[in-house]
């Protein structure tokens, strides 16, 4: 996994709530058998029309927000499915962060397993950001996963909070596999003492 | 004093460090042909094996198709994707239902159906949906493909612990309301993040009244509201459903398994992080009128103004979800003509779904204009609907009988809608572009979705003229 120390880059908001995995990765793109390549269809029944066209009024398509690298988002960004392909096609089109007030849990926790920052943050700073990048000319922020701070070049700074488990993973580009793997006495021990009636399928 | 959350989490936890996410064992991962391939992948890239092929089990149906399950697939992908779905089961010594085998069917109706689930377990499958299975009082929930590598790599997976949601209904549900009715009800109440970061437990005695398949139901959409997972402690319902199934235990293990379900329960006086009561005898049929599950009304309600709306964020939500829908604040829901009718899904294609859809359209024949097509959840339950002569009461009033599938629950397969069109469904999302680009979904209950195939709109099911 790519890991995340410091990242710089173009923001640009899509800032409505609810925006679910449906529309973040439309499902007749769920039928690749391969973690990459998602990008070209992210939000694609909003950025292509019925003929696969870009769609002008699309914020993703306009020149002054092309190669954003941090999606300033809306309240419960990424709710509904479990789909992973959410997180790899937004990773894939080139974002590295995700900021909104709050964030489905599944998709919370599958963003970082591809290596993607979600960083949560209350409504009004995230209104104040969401104004900048409509006000401001390629707005950057910049974010210190290190420090844990987010800031611009016009003396916005701001602290964030996140887990400290998945922060390490993120800085050191850990896997949880490796992580449960050191564990493997205690599996052993643990399924030894399973009870008899549970299922087996074999 | 520990709630059922707290119990099974607590048995099944293998390894626990300070400030760290706890390692806990899964007991039964479910797989399909959508969230696995690269997991498999990711297994022969670093040479590791299934540790657990026992407690591993497979079905294909999203990209089935169900209208010939057995005609090629012309999607290339959809193809390739069953493909090396089949593929990665045989090189990994997994079993799995192949297409129009036996038991082969949506991952959250076969499992329960051959007696898989059970409580006290815990369940993940890469599919939030799994939920549906808390409804035996097991711990279920979906999870993303690197933790399905995980599960297969580990059969453990790394969690926090969430919080805890009582949501309580007391009362009776009136006539012709169901499970359906009541869980869309609650999540226009709590809203589609309401219980985000918690597992919720129904209970209350409108919960200890619904059958097997309705607390499924139920559970099923606890998703929806942005829950872990949904639970339902254990009782006789649950332990007559599992008697005699095919994996349920026998013999003297039933009797052990018996005793330690029944502690399965919260402790009285438990201590939950949120409580949410509500009283059943109110509740109407629902229909949603927007584009996530929370934009329900009851089916004599007019759709609401967005200036009704909580803030501005919600209005501009609103406003969308009313263009995207064609719809106008103050319409009544039953004036609302649709032009096909799914019933299927994980939510609500279980043999009583069936059945109480088949009461409703015997003696009847589908609205000229409304194209409506049955998706059992499984084989199983296809085969028990035709011998129970239902397949013949849908298709005499011309729904057409399918296969089993996902189908239009998510149109990945060939059923899906032109843009535009409307559908009253049975299915779970009516998220934008969900049946098809442009698509317009209503969710609603199997009787209700069968009276507006019927009617070419919805009805209150309430005064429907039932002909024996
Ligand atoms: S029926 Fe729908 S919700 Fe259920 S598993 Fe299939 S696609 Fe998912």
């Amino acid at each position: 996994m790519q890991k995340f120390i410091k990242h710089k880059g173009k923001a640009v908001a899509i800032f409505q709530p609810n925006i679910d995995t449906d529309q973040i990765l439309p499902k007749q793109f769920l039928k690749r058998i391969d973690k990459t390549g998602f990008g070209n269809f992210l939000f694609y029944d909003w950025r292509f029309d019925e003929n696969g066209n870009p769609n002008p009024e699309f914020i993703l398509n306009q020149e002054r927000y092309k190669d954003a690298s941090i999606l300033i988002a809306g309240k419960n960004f990424g709710s509904g499915s479990s789909r992973e392909h959410a997180p790899w096609a937004l990773f894939d089109y080139g974002f590295r962060a995700i900021l909104a007030p709050s964030f489905g849990e599944i998709f919370y926790n599958n963003s970082f397993n591809v290596g993607l920052l979600l960083v949560t943050l209350p409504e009004g700073i995230i209104k104040t950001l969401v104004e900048k990048t409509e006000t401001l000319e390629h707005y950057e922020l910049e974010i210190d996963l290190q420090t844990k701070q987010i800031s611009d070049d016009f003396g916005f700074n701001e602290s964030f909070e996140i887990d400290e488990f998945k922060r390490e993973k993120l800085l050191k580009g850990l896997d949880d596999i490796s992580f449960i793997l050191q564990f493997q006495d205690q599996i052993s021990e643990y399924e030894s003492k399973r009870p008899l009636w549970m299922p087996k399928v074999l | 004093m520990r709630t059922l959350y707290d119990k099974i989490w607590d048995s099944h936890v293998v390894y626990q460090e300070e400030g760290k996410p706890t390692i806990i064992y899964i007991d039964l991962h479910l797989i399909h042909e959508v969230t696995t391939p690269q997991a498999f992948d990711g297994l022969r890239k670093s040479n590791r094996k299934v540790r657990r092929p026992d407690l591993t089990i497979g079905t294909m149906d999203h990209s089935v198709p169900t209208k010939n399950i057995f005609s090629p697939i012309k999607d290339y992908f959809a193809d390739l994707q069953i493909k090396t779905f089949r593929k990665n089961c045989e090189e990994f010594g997994v079993k799995f239902f192949d297409i129009g085998t036996e038991n082969q069917g949506i991952v959250h109706v076969f499992a329960p159906e051959i007696g898989l689930t059970q409580p006290g377990m815990t369940i993940v499958c890469g599919d939030s949906h799994t939920s549906t299975h808390g409804a035996f009082g097991a711990l279920a929930f979906g999870i993303g493909t690197s933790e399905v590598e995980q599960v297969l790599a580990t059969q453990c997976l790394l969690q926090k612990k969430s919080k805890n949601l009582l949501i309580k209904i007391s009362g009776k549900l009136g006539f012709g309301i169901t499970a359906k009715d009541l869980i869309l009800y609650i999540i226009g109440r709590i809203g589609t993040d309401g219980a985000n970061g918690y597992v919720i437990e129904y209970a209350g005695d409108a919960i200890k009244n619904l059958s097997m398949e309705g607390r499924m139901t139920v559970c099923n959409m606890s998703i929806e509201a942005g829950a872990r997972a949904g639970l339902i402690a254990p009782d006789e319902v649950t332990f007559d459903y599992l008697k005699d199934k095919p994996f349920a235990p026998k013999g003297e293990l039933w009797e052990k398994a018996i005793d330690y379900w029944q502690t399965l329960k919260s402790d009285d006086d438990s201590a939950f992080d949120k409580i949410f009561e509500l009283e059943a005898d109110k509740i109407e049929p629902q229909v949603t009128w927007g584009t996530t599950p929370a934009m329900v009304i009851s089916v004599n309600d007019e759709i609401p103004d967005p200036s009704t709306a909580k803030n501005e964020l919600e209005q501009q939500a609103f406003q969308r979800a009313l263009e995207y829908m064609g719809l106008e604040p103050a319409r009544k829901i039953t004036e609302i003509s649709i032009n096909y009718a799914f019933i299927g899904s994980c939510t609500n294609a279980r043999i009583e779904d069936l059945r109480e859809a088949a009461k409703v359209v015997k003696g009847y024949k589908v609205h000229p204009k409304v194209k409506a097509i049955v998706v059992p959840g499984s084989e199983t339950v296809k085969r028990q609907a035709e011998s129970e002569g239902l397949a013949k009461i849908f298709t005499e009033a011309g729904f057409e009988w399918r296969h089993s599938g996902c189908s239009m629950c998510i149109a990945m397969n060939d059923d899906y809608l032109q843009p535009g069109e409307r559908c009253a469904s049975t299915s779970n999302r009516n998220f934008e572009g969900r049946q098809g680009r442009g698509s317009r979904t209503h969710l609603a209950s199997p009787a209700m979705v069968a009276a507006a195939a019927i009617a070419g709109h919805f009805v209150d099911i309430r005064n429907w003229k039932f002909k024996d």
